[in-house]
């Protein structure tokens, strides 16, 4: 049964997959003036244009030219940086495993925070704490994380001195900019772990639980939050692939050097084959963490897979 | 019996509103989100009157000054006043939000009424459409469409507008699914009414109330999403006064000058929670079975 479903999972995400790339393909070709001139770069000569535009195949049919844009994405093949000259995967290689490292760690924190403050919060409703933390949650939300970031830069490593303002060298480095990108998750997930507390604690099999003497503790921790915890996996599933494309400010914040930063300075300097990829690449990863998503969700409840 | 029925339905109109208003206020939270939303269109619309100084006017002497009586928030990189430069800035923030919420609005609800009201092949097309768009996270489409588009605030309030569509498409499609075999709907088909008819007269107004509560959690989003464009410099051109290009102004004088980058990060805080506390009053309001 559910090699099934994983397997139609599966085949829905392949059309997902192709009208993403036909919907990146289509933006970077309807833009005005000449694809091949854009794509090629402003400092270009007509020789780099020529080839560039023999390369896509743009003198061909727009179908055709969409087959080959395919074929060279299924080749690792993404053109060629117009800034700096090099394949756009080398560059984005160099600088993926940092914007990586940064959703992970900003991910750990969210979950772990989140989690539990809306596990707190949920059992102890309408509690102090539940209060304040749902409050501190909303701030969370509507915090802009440029402003957040800003705010700990100043606070933490200015005035205290305690974390270094920007780069990427060491573990400290990682500290601030992970609890900017993961405060507005942080806060998310609380919510969502608090709400779906709430939801369980009502059921018939809780009652159950507590009417045959089971302790308040057992109740919560090895029969609620068993429950409780299934919606809250898939938010922080979708957390990790929104951080993914979150991570743009946040790193040009801190000067974080990932793809983040990479798409920002492209875009700013019309370097069209990196923001190509760099957007390609985010999108295809957050399909695939929504599928994965999606079959750990069919695995913890498995009345999904029968729908 | 006609003017009975009038009398009545709007008896019950009147009711029903009080009743929304009753919830609302029952919520202090959604009654501060209230006033910080009242107050930010306030200063949005009589700009001119409230700011103590001309928001363009600089002076290299002062440039970075401290808050004082004169100008409470102090003064920027350029030396202008930076209350008046962000009380000018709610301007273009508001402006944003407004753009934006219409191009999702006026783009998204009919496809996804069209899309559930006419199910089958259509529903099937135009969901995998919106599928493939919801694809792109959080800010990602809107980034690509700046990339193609050009830098600048129209550009700006386009790409924002374009990523929203999907979202209103769904929501639009959800309500009405949730409407479309109701026996009003099935007694204005009895009666011989156009598909045109059924969708503007009866599917679109009632399956508002999940639209109103987006559009007022959406505008917070417009807000935060055009501020942070605006602080990649993808946004206003200088020396417009927008919040998230002030605070990337400010941002190169943090460790001197503090205050410059603080206070607009702050307005989009503020402005940001005030929208979110009045979307999720109204969402309790409106629709309780929404209720988290």
């Amino acid at each position: 049964m559910s090699s099934q479903y994983i397997i139609r999972r599966l085949l829905i995400m392949i059309p997902v997959l192709f009208g993403v790339s036909l919907i990146i393909f289509t933006i970077v070709r309807v833009l005005p003036g000449d694809p091949a001139v854009v794509l090629a770069g402003p400092h270009a000569t007509k020789d780099v244009v020529e080839q560039v535009r023999i390369q896509l195949g743009l003198d061909k049919h727009p179908v055709t030219q969409y087959v080959i844009f395919l074929k060279n994405i299924f080749r690792g093949d993404l053109g060629t940086s117009s800034r700096t000259g090099l394949p756009v995967t080398q560059e984005i290689m160099a600088r993926f495993p940092n914007t990586l490292l940064l959703a992970l760690a900003s991910i750990l924190v969210a979950t772990v925070l989140g989690v539990l403050t809306g596990i707190i919060a949920g059992v102890k409703q309408n509690s102090k704490f539940d209060y304040l933390s749902m409050l501190v949650a909303l701030f969370g939300i509507s915090m802009p994380v440029f402003w957040l970031g800003l705010m700990l830069m100043l606070l933490f490593s200015i005035q205290l001195g305690w974390f270094p303002a920007v780069g990427a060298d060491s573990f400290k480095h990682l500290v601030l900019p992970a609890i900017t990108l993961g405060a507005n998750s942080t806060a998310i997930i609380a919510r969502m772990t608090r709400s779906s507390m709430l939801e369980v604690i009502r059921l018939d099999y809780i009652r159950t639980a507590r009417a045959k003497g089971l302790t308040e503790k057992l109740v919560i921790w090895r029969h609620a939050l068993k429950n409780a915890l299934i919606p809250v996996v898939t938010v922080i599933g979708l957390q990790t692939g929104t951080l993914l494309g979150g991570a743009v400010l946040t790193e040009i914040v801190f000067a974080w050097p990932g793809i983040g930063r990479l798409l920002v300075e492209s875009i700013l300097s019309r370097d069209y084959p990196v923001i190509q990829g760099v957007v390609l690449l985010v999108a295809t990863l957050f399909i695939f963490i929504n599928l994965i998503v999606d079959i750990i969700y069919s695995f913890l409840d498995p009345r999904i897979r029968y729908h | 019996m006609g003017s009975s029925e009038t009398e009545y339905s709007e008896r019950k109109e009147r009711g029903r509103v009080w009743e929304v208003f009753r919830r609302l206020s029952k919520r202090v939270t959604a009654l501060i989100g209230l006033v910080i939303v009242l107050l930010f269109l306030i200063s949005a619309l009589i700009a001119p009157l409230l700011a103590p100084h001309d928001p363009y006017e600089h002076s290299l002497a002062h440039k970075l000054a401290k808050p004082s009586w004169d100008y409470p928030l102090g003064r920027d990189e350029l030396g202008r006043c930076i209350l008046s430069r962000i009380i000018y800035g709610a301007r273009i923030s508001l402006l944003i939000g407004l753009i934006v919420i219409s191009i999702g609005i006026f783009v998204g609800v009919p496809v996804g009424v069209v899309s559930a009201y006419y199910g089958g092949k259509v529903d099937f097309i135009v969901q995998r459409f919106v599928d493939t768009m919801l694809a792109f996270p959080g800010i990602l489409l809107a980034l690509l469409l700046i990339a193609m588009l050009g830098v600048g605030l129209h550009n700006v309030m386009i790409a924002v507008g374009i990523s929203t569509i999907p979202i209103y498409a769904r929501l639009a499609r959800s309500s009405v699914l949730a409407i479309k075999s109701r026996q009003f709907v099935e007694a204005a088909r009895s009666i011989g009414a156009s598909h045109l008819r059924i969708i503007l007269q009866h599917l679109i107004p009632n399956s508002l109330s999940p639209i109103i509560v987006q559009s007022t959690l959406h505008m917070a989003t417009a807000i935060l999403w055009a501020a942070g464009l605006g602080f990649l410099g993808l946004g206003v051109s200088p020396p417009t006064a927008e919040w998230g290009a002030m605070l990337n102004g400010g941002r190169l004088y943090i460790r001197v000058a503090y205050h410059v980058a603080t206070f607009p990060g702050l307005m989009i805080f503020i402005t940001v929670l005030g929208f979110n506390l009045l979307g999720d009053g109204l969402r309790d309001a409106l629709d309780p079975r929404l209720k988290t």
